[in-house]
C-alpha cells in the first residue's frame, strides 16, 4: 500500500505559514494535498481538503511522561485516507505548538504508521523577529531543533549582515537541517514537500554546513552535537541508547544516527523524537568506505563529555591482531 | 460444513450478491431489504447496484435507524436516506460528523466537542464535552446516550431536564464506546489496545487489555451476555453476565489464521456474531457450539463494514478496497 506523504509546517505566528499553505493550495502543480489547519488558522482557499484541527494532545498510557501524541490527527488523518488520490497531506502547527506530539503521533499509532510516513517537519522563521522569539519564548528554539527543513522568511526586510547573522543563530540551534531563505514564503514547493527526512535511508545524508565547535548560542539553551566512532557492538549500543532516551529523552528533541556494527555489510540508521525510537538496517556500505559510526543530538543540558564517552564505550573490541601463514 | 471449508465463496455464490466500487467503504446498513454501503466518495451505493449522492466529502459514519440509515459526513451534514431517497437531517456546519447513533427516530451526531440530539428536524438539545467526541451510542431503548472523548466518557440522559452528563473517568484516548443494552455498562476502546468499562451500579473499573491492535467494532450480543469485539486474530468475546468481565479469560472464536479480525456484527436474534478479518475473510461464528461457517473467502481487501439486517435475514460488508457484497442467510 502506497503511504502518503505527511509534512508538519511549523513556526511562529506572522512567519509566513499561511502564505505558504495558499500557494500549495492553489498553485497549478497537478497534486492533492490536504491541508490540516489550526484552530487560529483561516486560509484564503475554500476547498473541502482543508480541515480544521484543535491540537489535543494526550499522554499516552504507555509509563513515557513525554510521550504525548496528537489523538485529532489519528482521527483526522483516518479520515481523510477513506478518500482515494491524495498526494499529501500537510499538518500547520500553532504558533506556540511543540513539534513532538505531531511527529510521535507518526511512530505511536499502527494505523496512521502504516498508511503514511512523516515525511519532514518543515519551520518558517521570519528573519526580522526572530531574534526577538528566540528571547522571549522557548518554542521558537524548538521549533527549529526539531526542524528537517528551515525556510528563512521575509529576508527583504532585513540586511544582507543581519541575515547572515539570523541564520549563524539557526545553525548553533540545528546544523543539520537544509536551510532555504527566501521572502513572501516564495520558496518552491518542491523544496518544501516530498523531502524524505525521515526515510532511514536519508538519516544523515546531507553532511552539516560546518562542524558545531560546542558553540553556545546566546538566546537558547538548545545546542546540537556531533559525534563519531568506530564499529559498534549492536548489543552495547541499543543497552547504551535505550538507557539514555529513557533517562534524558526529555531533553533530546531529536537523535540521528548512521551506525557501523561489527559484522554487519549494511550500514543501521537510527532516529528518535524524545524517547520514542526508530531504526533499521539500510543499503550496505560502499565498498572502501571506512566503517564509521556517527551519531547527533539536538537538545537541551547535553553533556558534551559523557554523550562522547557513553557511545565510544559502544565501539566493539577491535579483532585480535593475528598473523596468517604466508 | 466440509463443502463450504473447501469452497470458502458458496454463499456469496450461491446466495449473494457482489459489486467492486472502488471506493472504500466506511459503514454499512440496511434501506428496507436492500443493503446500503456508504463511501468515502460521498455516496451511498444499494445492493440494487444504484447509487445516489448523498455528501459532499467522504461519508464518516453510518448508523442504521428503523427502515433506514443515517449518515455523517465531513461536509458536516446529517442525512437520512430510506426508500423514499436521500434527505438532509441537518446542516452543523463548518466541521466533521465523526461519530452517530440512532434510536427510535432519535438521532445524536457529533462534531467537534458537541452532540447534536436530533428528531424530526429539530434539534433536540446540544451536548457539550471537554474534547472533541469520537464515539457515541444508545442504550436499548433510547434512554440514554454515552458519547467517548479524552480521559473516559460522558452517560448523558436524553429526556433530562437539566443536562448534567455522569463523567466515567479513565485517563487516555478513548476512540469508541458502547452502551450495555440494559445500561448495566458502558464499554470504550482505546488508543492503546484496549477496552475500558465502568459497571454503573457501582462505577466499578473494568478493563480488558491484550488485543494487538485496536478495537475498530464492538457489539453486545442479543442476550447481552457477550460482548463481541474485534481487533485481536480472533473474534473476542468478553462474558457480561454475573459480574462481568473481571478476572475472567474472554471466549475467542474464528481464530487460527494469524489474521486480524476488524469488524464484527452480532445476529439481532440469535447468539451469533459475524466477523470479517484483514484478509477479507467473513465469517460466521455460533458462540453456543463455536462452530464457524465461512461467507466469503479471503481477498478483495480488508473488511471495513459489516451489518445485519434487523430481522437477520441478510449479512452485508464492505472493504476497504470498495468490494461489497449482500448474502441472503434465511432459511429456505
Amino acid at each position: 500500500m502506497n503511504q502518503i506523504p505527511v509534512t508538519v509546517l511549523t513556526g511562529y505566528l506572522g512567519a509566513g505559514k499561511t502564505t505558504l499553505l495558499n500557494r500549495i493550495l492553489s498553485e497549478d502543480h497537478g497534486k492533492k494535498y490536504a491541508v490540516i489547519i489550526n484552530e487560529f488558522g483561516e486560509l484564503g482557499v475554500d476547498n473541502d481538503l482543508v480541515v480544521d484541527a484543535d491540537e489535543e494532545v494526550f499522554e499516552m498510557n504507555n509509563g513515557c511522561i513525554c510521550c504525548t501524541v496528537r489523538g485529532d490527527l489519528i482521527r483526522i488523518i483516518g479520515g481523510l485516507l477513506k478518500r482515494r488520490g491524495l498526494d499529501g497531506i500537510i499538518i500547520e502547527t500553532t504558533g506556540l505548538a511543540n513539534p513532538a506530539p505531531v511527529a510521535q503521533t507518526f511512530f505511536v499509532d499502527d494505523d496512521v504508521r502504516a498508511r503514511t510516513r512523516l515525511d519532514a517537519i518543515v519551520t518558517l522563521v521570519d528573519a526580522k523577529n526572530l531574534p526577538a522569539r528566540l528571547a522571549d519564548s522557548s518554542e521558537a528554539a524548538e521549533q527549529i531543533a526539531f526542524a528537517d527543513v528551515i525556510v528563512l522568511n521575509k529576508t527583504d526586510l532585513v540586511t544582507p549582515a543581519e541575515l547572515d547573522v539570523v541564520e549563524a543563530r539557526i545553525r548553533t540551534i540545528n546544523p543539520y537541517a537544509r536551510l532555504h531563505r527566501t521572502s513572501r514564503s516564495a520558496v518552491p514547493i518542491t523544496d518544501v514537500l516530498d523531502q524524505g527526512a525521515f526515510d532511514l535511508n536519508r538519516v544523515l545524508a546531507r553532511e552539516p554546513d560546518f562542524l558545531t565547535d560546542d558553540t553556545h548560542s546566546h538566546d537558547s539553551d538548545i545546542v546540537s552535537m556531533s559525534f563519531e566512532a568506530g564499529q559498534l557492538d549492536p548489543e552495547k549500543f541499543n543497552a547504551w541508547i535505550s538507557t539514555l532516551l529513557a533517562e534524558q529523552g526529555q531533553n533530546l528533541l531529536r537523535t540521528k544516527g548512521i551506525l557501523a556494527y561489527q559484522g554487519d555489510d549494511r550500514r543501521f540508521a537510527f532516529q528518535a523524537v524524545h524517547m520514542i525510537a526508530d531504526g533499521d538496517f539500510i543499503g550496505p556500505w560502499a565498498s572502501g568506505a571506512a566503517r564509521k559510526s556517527k551519531i547527533v543530538f539536538i537538545g537541551r543540558s547535553l553533556n558534551r563529555p559523557q554523550l562522547r564517552r557513553g557511545f565510544e564505550a559502544c565501539q566493539a573490541a577491535p579483532a585480535p591482531i593475528s598473523a596468517m601463514a604466508g | 460444513m466440509s463443502e463450504a471449508l473447501d469452497r470458502p465463496d458458496l454463499l456469496l455464490d450461491t446466495r449473494g450478491t457482489q459489486r467492486a466500487l472502488a471506493e472504500h467503504v466506511v459503514g454499512v446498513g440496511f434501506v428496507g431489504d436492500q443493503a446500503a454501503f456508504a463511501l468515502g466518495d460521498g455516496t451511498v451505493w444499494l445492493s440494487d447496484w444504484t447509487a445516489m449522492p448523498v455528501h459532499r466529502g467522504a461519508v464518516l459514519c453510518l448508523a442504521t435507524d428503523g427502515a433506514g440509515i443515517v449518515t455523517g459526513g465531513d461536509d458536516g451534514r446529517v442525512c437520512r436516506v430510506t426508500a423514499a431517497g436521500v434527505a438532509e437531517v441537518a446542516s452543523l456546519g463548518r466541521g466533521w460528523i465523526n461519530a452517530i447513533a440512532a434510536q427510535g427516530g432519535v438521532v445524536a451526531a457529533a462534531i467537534g466537542k458537541q452532540v447534536h440530539v436530533l428528531s424530526d428536524g429539530a434539534t433536540l438539545k446540544v451536548l457539550t464535552h471537554p474534547s472533541t467526541v469520537t464515539g457515541v451510542a444508545f442504550d436499548a431503548r433510547g434512554k440514554r446516550i454515552a458519547a467517548s472523548h479524552y480521559n473516559g466518557a460522558s452517560l448523558w440522559f436524553v429526556a433530562a431536564r437539566v443536562d448534567s452528563p455522569r463523567l466515567l473517568e479513565w485517563k487516555g484516548s478513548h476512540i469508541g464506546v458502547i452502551l450495555h443494552p440494559a445500561a448495566d455498562a458502558v464499554v470504550t476502546s482505546m488508543q492503546e489496545n484496549s477496552l475500558h468499562g465502568w459497571r454503573l451500579a457501582d462505577g466499578q473499573h473494568m478493563r480488558m487489555s491484550g488485543y494487538p491492535a485496536k478495537t475498530a467494532a464492538m457489539g453486545f450480543t442479543k442476550s447481552a451476555k457477550w460482548l463481541a469485539t474485534s481487533g485481536a486474530e480472533a473474534v473476542v468475546l468478553w462474558p457480561f453476565s454475573g459480574n462481568g468481565p473481571m478476572g475472567k479469560a474472554p471466549m475467542e472464536l474464528a481464530g487460527g489464521d494469524a489474521m486480524q479480525c476488524t469488524q464484527v456484527a452480532c445476529h439481532p436474534r440469535d447468539e451469533t456474531v459475524a466477523a470479517g478479518f484483514a484478509d477479507g475473510l467473513v465469517v460466521l461464528a455460533d458462540i453456543v457450539s463455536g462452530r464457524v461457517l465461512p461467507v466469503c473467502g479471503p481477498g478483495r481487501g480488508s473488511v471495513s463494514a459489516l451489518a445485519w439486517s434487523p430481522d437477520g435475514a441478510a449479512l452485508a460488508w464492505g472493504t476497504a478496497d470498495g468490494f461489497a457484497a449482500r448474502v441472503d442467510l434465511s432459511r429456505k
